[in-house]
């Protein structure tokens, strides 16, 4: 039982930083980024050849990933987001679909689709401690997610950019009135989730050990999940959100329903939906006419 | 009534015209097996996607698990023909599925449509997950991946346009009632409808499970010419090349659907080779058009032969 609170926490933490992304997305464009679980496969893909390729040391490779992820988020919002940002929002969200399917079927003709093997960048200890056992791989993943997550609230709570984040979340037009450049802090906000995503790609690969150019399309659709049921537009909701469906995940393959752990997530969706729209942490916001 | 004589009139004939085009070549040979396994696919992407462009297009929310529907239609069939083979049986079963479908939407769309946002879009991906997985599960009774064969041909190509003609007039006619503008307003200003007494919640888990109650008789149909149904039949690809068609063809526009399914369903056949390709094209399709022209390629236009008549009148005087 315990041993299954480890593996839950393992896999919430890469949940988490995906679901980052979603919710911080949201908060500030309100645009479900159908293309972030792409990302994360990007990220896989891009840390598996400069680990395969270049025979990086992971931290390095990760810390590129993140760069190089961030860079491609950066651009998919310049080219495919921005210039619908006064249409509607089915037109973004289409859109975001369609960015989302660029990713994987290109992928899928660049490297093909069979499933690859990820370097094992890390040698795998294993520590035994009393009843449950952790190799050293899981708690990189944990350490390094928890790493982002609080680098990820220094730097919207702290910074200026974070600030500027904050405030065009709350209000783009009044932000825009007050001196803050809209685009670049969009912009700010996609390369951030990006880099989440990245990093989560990469670690996912070295936990599970195979990637393929699908592996993106399932995780992503979790990770939304997570934000939705800690409250959407919410940064440590996403975080508890994600932690949450991790565990709820490994606790239903534990009891036997390993063929329905897919859809034990999706039925929380509709649960949470009806029971509490809001989220977790979030609160009933009435629309203003 | 007499106004619109000559509008119903018309369309009565241009059925008539195509129904016949299409028995003449197919007793000429001009299109042979092939081709019609092809056209009875694009009749059923049209049945499909218009069910898509009704939700997406008309009540402005966003469905992405039309597969899942067409799924249930696609088993309820399979199913229930196995100890009733006979044409009773299989409109019993596309009934059936037809129900089972309405009422999944329904509990499906209640919770999720009654919020503004787009939760929708995710909350159907995951029920057509939900329904998939279920039937992998589903043992003897769905006999799991494997999937179900033997299904004999009920569908013809005549079966299939009549049913694509049906439900064409049957959305158009619902779209042109006092509900189908409510569905409209709901599109254009959801608050705004709210104040005039519209029911929003209501008008639009309705067009939502309309909509899934026309993909589970596509699906019924589909495994009526296929003879086969696997579970990875019904993924959420299935659902996105509707999708593709609906949005091409225009958000809004019942024409544009039609249109876009015969053209994507011919560019499919030449397709087929390249399927990776393929993808590649149409979700750079899929882009373009919305940065370009955010409304679909024909937008909210319809063919109308009612306001070409009108117009001729005028120019009479």
């Amino acid at each position: 039982m315990l041993q299954q609170l480890v593996n839950g926490l393992i896999l919430g933490s890469v949940y988490a930083l995906l679901a980052l992304g979603y919710t911080m997305v949201y908060g500030i464009i309100k645009l479900i980024n159908f293309a972030h679980g792409d990302i994360y496969m990007m990220g896989a893909f891009i840390g598996y050849y400069l680990i395969n390729t270049f025979h990086m040391n992971f931290f390095i490779a990760l810390i590129l990933t993140m760069v190089l992820t961030a860079i491609l988020g950066m651009v998919i919002e310049f080219l495919a987001y921005r210039p619908l940002r006064n249409s509607t929002r089915i037109a973004a969200l289409i859109t975001a679909i369609g960015v989302s399917f660029f990713l994987e079927y290109g992928m899928v003709y660049l490297v093909g689709a069979d499933i690859r093997a990820f370097p094992q960048a890390l040698q795998t200890v294993k520590y035994n401690l009393g009843p449950i056992s952790v190799t050293n791989v899981q708690l990189t993943i944990l350490g390094v997610s928890i790493f982002l997550m609080m680098a990820l609230q220094f730097i919207v709570q702290k910074t200026k950019m974070g600030k500027a984040m904050r405030a065009v979340s709350v209000d783009s037009d009044a932000a825009q009135l007050m001196g803050i450049n809209v685009n670049s802090t969009i912009s700010f906000t996609f390369a951030l989730g990006s880099a989440l995503a990245g990093a989560a790609g990469v670690l996912i690969g070295l936990y599970y050990n195979s990637i393929d150019p699908l592996m993106g399309m399932t995780p992503g659709i979790k990770a939304f999940v997570a934000a939705v049921l800690g409250g959407i537009g919410i940064i440590p909701g996403a975080a508890l959100g994600g932690f949450i469906i991790g565990l709820l995940e490994t606790f239903s393959v534990s009891i036997g329903l390993s063929s329905y752990k897919d859809a034990v997530v999706y039925a929380i969706l509709i649960v949470i939906l009806l029971v509490r729209p809001a989220g977790i942490l979030g609160k009933n916001v009435k629309e203003k006419v | 009534m007499k106004k619109n004589l000559k509008s119903i009139l018309s369309w009565l004939a241009l059925i008539a015209i195509v129904y016949l085009a299409l028995t003449v070549l197919v007793s000429a040979g001009v299109i042979r097996l092939y081709h019609l396994q092809i056209l009875m696919g694009i009749g059923i992407s049209m049945i499909m996607a218009m069910g898509t462009n009704l939700v997406l297009g008309f009540s402005g929310q966003f469905p992405l698990g039309q597969a899942g529907f067409m799924a249930i239609g696609a088993y309820a069939t399979a199913i229930l023909t196995k100890s009733n083979p006979t044409y009773a049986g299989f409109y019993l079963s596309m009934l059936v599925g037809m129900l089972v479908a309405g009422l999944v939407a329904v509990i499906v769309g209640f919770p999720t449509l009654r919020l503004k946002g787009d939760y929708l879009a995710i909350a159907t991906l995951g029920v057509a997950e939900i329904i998939r997985i279920a039937i992998v599960n589903g043992g003897d009774f769905t006999n799991g991946a494997a999937g179900l064969t033997g299904i004999l041909p009920y569908t013809s190509w005549q079966l299939v346009f009549a049913f694509v003609v049906i439900i064409a007039i049957l959305m158009l006619n619902f779209l042109r009632s006092s509900v189908g503008r409510q569905v409209i307003s709901v599109r254009e200003d959801e608050i705004a409808a709210e104040s005039m007494g519209v029911n929003t919640t209501k008008i639009k888990v309705m067009t939502f499970a309309f909509a899934a109650m026309t993909a589970s008789i596509a699906g019924s149909l589909y495994v009526g010419y296929i003879g086969t149904v696997v579970p990875k039949d019904f993924t959420i690809m299935r659902s996105i090349d509707y999708l593709i068609i609906a949005v091409l063809g225009g958000l809004g526009s019942m024409t544009g659907t039609i249109v876009a399914a015969i053209v994507l369903g011919i560019l499919n056949m030449y397709l087929q080779s390249v399927s990776e390709l393929r993808m590649i094209i149409y979700s750079l399709a899929l882009i373009l058009v919305m940065v370009f022209r955010p409304g679909g390629l024909l937008g909210t236009k319809e063919l109308m032969l009612s306001k070409l008549f009108s117009k001729k009148a005028k120019e009479g005087k």
